[in-house]
């Protein structure tokens, strides 16, 4: 299984982005660098949820905040690893409609808000060719490089 | 004269690690079908099986969707640049 690992502050950051939009989904980009221990995210960019449909159940990120982040990838030196969102009262699992848009290589964190706490972030991958996500293992260390 | 194309970075694998490609092109097909043509492994994610850019994948002319211009066909002039730009969206709903 591959691994995305996170420092604390940028779990940190994400969890209380799924908190705070809550009931309605969050969404935002992940900036960081690959090693051979796994993708390292060093910084989370939130991005405003602008699906035209129920953002409690979708969520759609702007051509424009899409450019923004990768933009801001390359401006500090770092990868556009991929994008996080939050499933409110659902598992932190793909749905049909998550599986439809995944780009290949992206890594793709969910968040599950259970009443408003996050009850659980995985993360999947698409891998290039495959035709099914896969779990990342999901790490968290205490420093940051960031 | 070239356009400068933006490559996205889930698509970079397919050009050589490429961010930005120049390619020479009168309007934003021709300029797409030379970029395919120059880094094979891209049509597949470009295109779909009926030769139509794929519903997911957004094509710009500087800032504006190519699907408000004149789609394919939209001219491209001196110092116009193409951004490839996947559509990034879900949710929990199926």
């Amino acid at each position: 299984m591959s691994r995305i690992i996170f420092s604390e502050a940028v779990i940190g950051a994400i969890a209380t982005h799924a908190r705070g939009d809550y009931p309605h989904e969050c969404c935002g980009a992940l900036l960081g660098t690959e090693s051979p221990d796994g993708r390292v995210v060093t910084a989370s960019l939130p991005i405003d949820n602008l699906s035209g449909e129920d953002r409690r159940r979708r969520f759609s990120v702007a051509p424009r905040d899409y450019i923004r982040a990768e933009r801001e990838a390359d401006a500090r030196g770092l990868m556009l690893l991929g994008f996080y969102h939050s499933h409110p009262d659902h598992p932190a699992i793909p749905s049909g409609t998550d599986r439809t848009f995944a780009q290949p290589g992206f890594s793709y964190p969910i968040v599950s808000v259970l009443a408003g706490g996050v009850e659980e972030i995985r993360s999947w991958r698409l891998h290039d060719g495959a035709a099914w996500y896969q779990e990342e293992n999901v790490v968290i260390i205490e420093d940051t490089t960031a | 004269m070239g356009t400068n194309i933006f490559i996205p970075t889930p698509l970079r694998s397919y050009t050589g690690n490429l961010s930005q490609v120049d390619v020479e092109g009168s309007t934003v097909e021709e300029a797409l079908q030379r970029l395919v043509t120059a880094h094979p492994g891209l049509r597949e994610h470009l295109y779909d099986d009926n030769g139509a850019i794929r519903s997911f994948i957004n094509i710009y002319r500087n800032d504006d969707d190519v699907r408000h211009l004149s789609g394919g066909s939209t001219e491209l002039g001196p110092g116009d640049a193409i951004s490839i730009i996947p559509a990034i969206a879900g949710g929990s709903a199926q």
